[in-house]
């Protein structure tokens, strides 16, 4: 099942999934989000490393009801496409949320949670996920 | 056998000039420059778990469950991140952070880790899981309070969270809850929020609680849980602490007791000649449960959501097995401005939405795919 490579390949991008750690490019300004090594606005290379807020809205989601293997018992859950309010968009699980609760436009933030459990013995992996915001 | 009487009589002499000291406080005073509590928002009533069960006499009203992607860990990071929030500092100058909790999602692999490096702390820190029961969390406070009081570390993290685990129609099952809470202690400055004037633990080997490796649940000897255990390790802290001190009850605004249910602190309360209402700000069992580990944290973190600069604070935890740790904080000036930094206690307690018997035997975890 290639789950040490899984693994090895979440822990390289530990600061984007617990932090939220994003990219500026420093000539243009634009913010990325997963991080890159070049501007995909104007080709720079220049980049630096900026944290997020995590604050942001919900433009599109579905609800999850035939998951992936390592997400069955979080069935059904929301996945929704958000925009930062830095500029990026990002799909993610949203959680403390119920499917009909679920707006456009809706504000969440971000908070970290278990994503994946690889069965009782396994690794958990804990990542972002995105709530309506408590205050 | 001469040198063996000799060796004694040295040894004696040596215990002597050893004053008997039981305050615990450290070379620089210290303070709390960020705290920070977590609460998840499921509940379910006592009474929705006695139906199931054929109960209903209740010890408290409802309590906090866990998402199913929450676990202690993740409850840990939230208070953190809410802790970092009030301090105002760079989460690199934190120098350890100590996770105190009994329901921690790995046997072996720390916590502290993921937590640390979910709030950007990594790497020049040290990091550990603490376990004691249910005083876990004040245990790490003890350490933290040392650490920056010697004057190692300008920064240290104190956290004790759980996700609580009963026996399905035990008792506890009415109680075991889902919480938490963290402290960022530095050097007692205008920047600290709440200073410590000392502290003090009492132990003893009490067989009142525990849990052997590979149980799933915590089994408890009922004949030791009241007089033996709780009480008198609580009562003998406060009391030791207050004597130490020079203080009495009526120096302090405040009390915060380890709260399994609602009836042992009040009761509590009632022995050292405390007012209820001194009591009722930090005792919140009766509406989230017992969040072992988290208990007194989460109960501090109330009391200073609300409280004025100048008031005095006793906070004594319990861990079976069995021991208490005892705090006296005064609240400064800066709680003012930090307090509305992060979301406050009580708007995570009411936030909430009740599950049924049903889903929360899922939210536990408790279901084989
Ligand atoms: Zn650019």
């Amino acid at each position: 099942m290639g789950k040490p490579m899984q693994v090895s390949r979440f822990w390289r991008h530990f600061k984007e999934k617990y932090r939220l750690i994003g990219t500026k490019c420093k000539k243009c300004g634009k913010i990325h989000f997963p991080p890159r090594q070049v501007c995909n606005e104007c080709g720079s290379r220049e980049m630096e490393e900026v944290q997020l807020s995590g604050r942001g809205k919900v433009i599109s989601w579905t609800i999850v009801r035939n998951p992936p293997s390592g997400f069955e018992y979080y069935k059904p859950y929301p996945l929704a496409l958000i925009e930062l309010e830095e500029g990026p968009i990002i799909l993610a699980q949203l959680t403390d949320v119920e499917p009909e609760e679920i707006t456009f436009g809706m504000e969440v933030e971000m908070v970290t949670r278990k994503i994946r459990e690889f069965n009782e013995d396994g690794i958990i992996l804990y990542g972002y996920k995105f709530r309506p915001p408590v205050k | 056998m001469r040198l063996a009487i000799s060796q004694r009589k040295s040894d004696s002499t040596f215990l002597r000039v050893m004053p008997m000291r039981k305050l615990l406080r450290p070379i620089k005073d210290v303070g709390i420059v960020g705290y920070g509590a977590y609460v998840p928002m499921f509940r379910i009533k006592s009474a929705e778990i006695g139906r199931v069960w054929g109960i209903n006499a209740f010890p408290i009203e409802e309590k906090a469950v866990n998402n199913l992607d929450e676990d202690a860990l993740t409850i840990g990071i939230e208070a953190a991140r809410n802790a970092l929030k009030r301090a105002k500092i760079d989460p690199g100058l934190i120098r350890a952070i100590w996770f105190g909790s009994e329901s921690k999602p790995y046997a072996v692999k720390p916590s502290a880790t993921v937590i640390a490096e979910a709030i950007g702390a990594t790497p020049h820190l040290d990091a550990a899981d603490f376990e004691f029961a249910c005083k876990a969390g004040t245990e790490a406070l003890q350490a933290a309070i040392g650490f920056v009081g010697s004057g190692m570390a300008e920064y240290a993290m104190a956290i004790g969270a759980d996700t609580a685990q009963g026996r399905p129609g035990d008792h506890l099952e009415f109680t075991a809850a889902a919480g938490g809470a963290a402290y960022i202690v530095g050097e007692k400055s205008s920047e600290t929020l709440a200073y410590f004037e000392g502290s003090y633990s009492y132990v003893t080997d009490t067989p009142d609680f525990w849990r052997r490796q590979h149980e799933h649940y915590p089994r408890h000897g009922n004949r030791f849980t009241g007089e033996p255990a709780y009480f008198r390790h609580i009562i003998n802290a406060a009391k030791g602490l207050m004597e130490e001190l020079g203080l009495t009850v009526n120096d302090f605004d405040y009390a915060v007791f380890h709260q399994p249910n609602v009836k042992f602190p009040l009761t509590v309360a009632k022995i050292l000649g405390i007012p209820v209402e001194r009591v009722k700000p930090g005792l919140l069992s009766g509406v989230i449960g017992n969040t072992y580990s988290g208990a007194t944290l989460v109960g501090v973190s109330a009391v200073l959501d609300i409280a004025k600069p100048g008031e005095r604070i006793l906070w004594v935890s319990f861990g079976s097995g069995a021991g208490s740790d005892a705090f006296s904080l005064v609240v400064q000036d800066a709680i003012e401005e930090k307090r509305d930094l992060a979301p406050k206690t009580w708007d995570y307690i009411n936030r909430k939405k009740y599950i049924d018997y049903a889903l929360y035997v899922k939210h536990r975890g408790k279901l084989l795919m």
